[in-house]
């Protein structure tokens, strides 16, 4: 049992962020070509499977003190401890099998980058700063995980250097991710306190709720500008698409998970208990997310930027967990609170395995095509039969249906709001039932949504001649698809086993945990009591199955047999050009009218030609992104006009710097001086 | 557990067997309406028999997901139903899937109908899919709105508990459950491609909404769908005849009698209810498509005032 003494766990850990961040250096002096970068991509998915099973070990041997690790080396002012409790194993758990697989995916797809010395060095030290992030067990450490994260992310999101809008997309990503870091200095720097120190264990013994609402604000604003909530989502729908699609599988799928953990640490672990209203903007804010998430997304004809949208609408999904968790945690009542938070957590874990997947799958096709714009895709299924298959299960997934694994987190969320009548403030009250509507309204509009992608990127006639020349990806990314959609089933069917193994989270964080699962007959789940709601996912796939068997039997067994291909029937004008199919465009219209109109202020408008006129009638739909224009572009103006002024600094003469330079000491002085 | 296996059995094979029957003597009592003679009651089961018959022709670029659609369509929507008690409650497989699973195994159901439309490529297959999930954005919300009354009433999302809670508490009267009521009514007409929102009789292009995805199916894979579409108009009865009049419906383990009563009233009310739905059809036009969404917006907003009276005037169990 030495190996699972927690001591010897987190030494592991922190020796696998070491060999990511050699593994980093090595692919500097080393990568020239595919060869070297697939070694490099394959010793990740190693490590990251070792520490995935390290993660795994620390979940379940929890219980112990967590041993903490204290590093030789640290910045001057902190200490650097390292070590993995119930919260951080969960998530490391939860990001390194996704990352394991993402990077055998990479193997296959990362030989076709035309650059990798731009791409592989960053891609371990990527995976490096977020293991660090959930090791940390000080604010410092925290934060330097963070940053190499963040700073990693960006140097991949601007790989390809040459296009504008990815330039674009680096600068308004360093801005946002810079902005959350310093929200999150401060937040830390508010739960230090007066001196006691920047542990988390000091932190938690100094928690203060005097400033708990502050620091709840600044974990929104820090974690949630990772996350991608809105309105501080603006840069991840650009940055996520613009880099090679592993890539964006990781930032998507996992970076995502690790601003969340954030957010969960700052919150329910080192702020103190919380106050009732706490979870109102937290609520708000989330069942907004998950809305505007999921229309944006809609709107969208980018197969990568849909995705990333889609991401927006998860994070709220999670939120509205999260929320609810704080909610029933601030009145007492431990076993709602659990239920609400389990909830969060299993959407976490379903997120990363379906988010990373339908990543992968657009980077198949993007590879096979060179097309990401799904107004130029079409019948990839007969092409590219494994990766759809693959995309499939994680549309069907995503999209919150059973029996695959989305559906069991979203019920896990409505049995939580469906506790919330207990809730003694009528402000709860109100806002939950109007939370779980948008909650219901989202997952619909992500089924239409997933029928879009599904539905013009494998369905129907090839639009282009890329897309009828697409050939089926590598052994390697099919592999790994493959098996994130088998996770993602396996989690759909066997929930129990997910929410036993982390129960040891809601243990830690509220104290309480919920029944365990196991001892469910049937290997159903029973999230509160037997008689109240009861999910049973491996009979209904088992009864779905055994149903389409008997049906397909009795029809063998009594219809003819005969079958003939035909042109299509089309009411009887079948049309040969490819050009008359339904487009994202036009699937996406009904949806534009009815919830565009409002949000996106859509217009459309079409010309006729006069009777007789031969010329093209024209239709033209204008869609505004009312979030920007509210909340970022008066921002950019300020900025704009303030440097604008500022730049007349730049055309002094010597005398007038002197002067400045001057007025500058001796207000320093004056600062100084009445401060002591 | 093991004692209700063959109530479970017993009413899978009769949500089948009953399902075209319904349909039968909804077109025959339309047909009336209409001052029509209208086809035998038996007609469906004729229709369905004449179609496995027949060859079964496929579009060129048809993939296998199209040929694969059928089945798990119907078999989705089949295992729903199954899970709506309609003689007896104490279904065995009602521990494992409560009315949350039964709306999701619908939206299943409907998301692979959608994406078959798409598949052979052609415009009406597009409108379709299109259309029904537009409409599927604004019903599935206000189906589980209505989902939340009525759990809220029963403290359980099973709808076995529920429908044994309504015939406990004999006649409630309540205006979160009328609310409920009307907003289950709008959903199953809208889920069931009825006037005023699709017509199920149509072949007219520009109205076609559920007609449009299935255009190009035929032969076996028509008749599966059909059937499906069948089995879906019976479970949404059902759902409002076990939870909106569950008298007469047998317990649990409650012997021969109580069953053979419980399946004498459980078709009666299927009779009245579809008396009821075609006398509401005859009386209605047809909408134009985008008024669909306000019409569908009411049932949303009627489910979510219904729950939000509940959450804010009583003490939930």
């Amino acid at each position: 049992m030495a190996l699972a003494s927690p001591v010897v766990l987190n030494q592991l850990a922190a020796s696998g962020v070491a060999l990511l961040l050699s593994l980093a250096a090595l692919a500097i002096l080393m990568v020239r070509g595919p060869r070297t970068s697939q070694l490099i991509y394959g010793a990740c998915a190693l490590v990251c499977a070792a520490l995935a099973a390290v993660g795994l070990c620390a979940l379940f041997a929890s219980g112990a003190a967590i041993g903490v690790v204290e590093l030789p080396v640290g910045l001057p002012l902190g200490r650097t401890l390292l070590g993995l409790d119930p919260l951080s194993a969960a998530f490391a758990a939860i990001i390194n099998i996704a990352a394991a697989i993402v990077s055998g995916y990479a193997v296959g797809y990362g030989t076709h980058a035309s650059e990798p010395r731009r791409v592989v060095p960053f891609y371990p030290a990527f995976i490096a700063g977020m293991n660090l992030v959930l090791l940390a067990q000080d604010a410092f450490s925290f934060l330097v995980g963070w940053e190499v994260m963040s700073l990693a992310s960006w140097a991949l999101v601007v790989s390809d250097h040459q296009s504008a809008e990815n330039r674009r997309a680096g600068l308004i990503y360093l801005v946002m991710a810079t902005a959350g870091a310093l929200t999150l200095l401060f937040a830390f720097g508010l739960l230090a306190g007066h001196g006691e120190g920047y542990a988390f264990s000091e932190m938690r013994r100094a928690a203060n709720s005097g400033v708990g609402a502050v620091v709840l604000l600044l974990a929104l604003i820090g974690a949630g500008s990772k996350a991608g909530l809105v309105p501080l989502h603006a840069w991840l729908p650009l940055a996520h698409p613009a880099a090679p699609s592993h890539v964006s599988a990781l930032m998507s799928g996992v970076m995502t998970k690790v601003a969340v953990y954030g957010f969960i640490r700052i919150v329910f672990d080192l702020a103190g208990p919380p106050a009732w209203w706490w979870s109102i903007p937290v609520l708000v804010v989330a069942a907004l997310t998950a809305f505007l998430g999921v229309l944006y997304a809609l709107m969208e004809h980018d197969l990568k930027r849909l995705l990333a949208y889609h991401t927006v609408e998860n994070i709220g999904i999670i939120f509205i967990g999260l929320g609810l968790a704080l909610a029933f945690r601030a009145n007492g009542l431990g076993a709602a609170a659990a239920l609400a938070l389990i909830a969060g957590i299993f959407h976490v874990l379903n997120h990363s395995l379906f988010k990373s997947l339908l990543f992968l799958g657009s980077g198949a096709v993007l590879n096979a095509t060179g097309e990401r714009d799904m107004e130029h895709l079409g019948g990839l299924i007969h092409r590219m039969p494994v990766t759809a298959v693959a995309f499939l299960g994680g549309c069907i997934a995503i999209s919150a249906l059973p029996p695959f694994n989305g559906f069991v987190s979203e019920w896990l969320t409505f049995q939580a709001i469906l506790l919330s009548p207990q809730l003694p403030q009528w402000i709860s009250r109100l806002l939950v039932p109007a939370v779980g509507a948008t909650l219901a309204c989202s997952a619909a509009l992500a089924a239409t949504c997933f029928v879009k992608a599904f539905g013009m990127t494998f369905l129907g006639r090839p639009r282009t001649s890329a897309a009828g020349g697409a050939r089926e990806t590598d052994r390697w990314s099919r592999s790994a698809m493959l098996i994130f959609a088998a996770l993602c089933l396996l989690a759909g069917v066997v929930p129990g086993v997910v929410m036993d193994a982390l129960a040891p989270v809601s243990k830690l964080l509220l104290g309480t945990q919920l029944a365990p699962q196991s001892t469910q007959p049937w290997l159903r789940i029973v999230p509160i009591a037997p008689a109240r709601s009861a999910y049973n996912g491996l009979l209904v796939f088992a009864m779905i199955v055994t149903a389409a068997a008997t049906t397909a039997l009795i029809v063998r067994r009594f219809a003819s047999h005969a079958l003939r291909r035909s042109a299509a029937w089309d009411c009887g004008f079948p049309d040969a050009s490819t050009a008359t199919q339904y487009t994202a465009g036009s699937f996406a219209q009904p949806i534009r009218r009815v919830f565009g109109s409002v949000v996106f202020r859509a217009r459309e408008r079409v010309e006729m030609p006069k009777p007789g006129d031969t010329g093209m009638a024209k239709a033209q739909v204008e869609i505004h992104d009312t979030l920007w224009e509210a909340f970022y572009a008066p921002v950019i103006r300020i900025v704009e006009a303030i440097t604008e002024r500022l730049n007349r600094v730049q055309f002094l003469t010597i005398r007038n710097y002197l002067t400045l330079v001057f007025a500058a000491l001796v207000l320093l002085l004056i600062v100084v001086g009445t401060g002591r | 557990m093991i004692r209700d296996w063959p109530t479970q059995l017993a009413q899978a094979v009769l949500v089948l067997g009953v399902a075209p029957l319904l349909s039968g003597v909804t077109r025959k009592v339309k047909a009336r309406f209409l001052r029509r003679r209208g086809p035998s009651v038996f007609q469906p089961y004729r229709d369905l028999l004449k179609l496995i018959r027949k060859e079964t022709v496929v579009a060129e670029n048809a993939s296998w997901l199209y040929r694969l659609a059928p089945y798990l369509i119907f078999a989705t929507t089949w295992v729903a139903a199954a899970l709506v008690p309609t003689f007896a409650t104490g279904l065995a497989f009602g521990a494992a899937a409560d009315l949350i699973v039964i709306v999701a195994l619908l939206g299943t159901a409907r998301f692979l109908l959608a994406l078959a439309g798409l598949d052979v490529g052609t415009s009406f297959g597009g409108i379709g899919s299109s259309r029904e999930m537009m409409f599927a954005t604004l019903a599935e919300p206000a189906m589980l709105m209505v989902m939340f009354t009525l759990s809220l009433f029963a403290g359980s999302t099973e709808l076995s508990s529920i429908s044994a809670y309504m015939v406990a508490a004999g006649a409630v009267l309540s205006i979160s459950l009328a609310l409920a009521l009307v907003a289950l009514i709008i959903v199953a007409i809208g889920e069931n491609a009825r006037i005023p929102v699709d017509n199920p009789a149509t072949h007219l292009e520009l109205t076609m909404v559920h007609e449009a995805m299935i255009l190009e199916y035929s032969g076996r894979h028509l008749a599966v769908i059909e059937a499906a579409a069948f089995v879906k108009l019976l479970l949404y009865l059902s759902m409002i005849a076990c939870v909106f009049v569950p008298w007469g419906t047998a317990s649990a383990g409650a012997g021969a009698v109580s069953y053979t009563v419980g399946l004498v009233a459980y078709l009666v009310k299927l009779g009245v209810l579809a008396f009821l739905l075609v006398l509401f059809e005859t009386a209605i036009a047809k909408m134009r498509v985008f008024r669909v969404p306000d019409f569908l917006g009411v049932a949303l907003m009627l489910g979510l005032l219904g729950t939000i009276l509940l959450f804010v005037s009583r003490v939930s169990r």
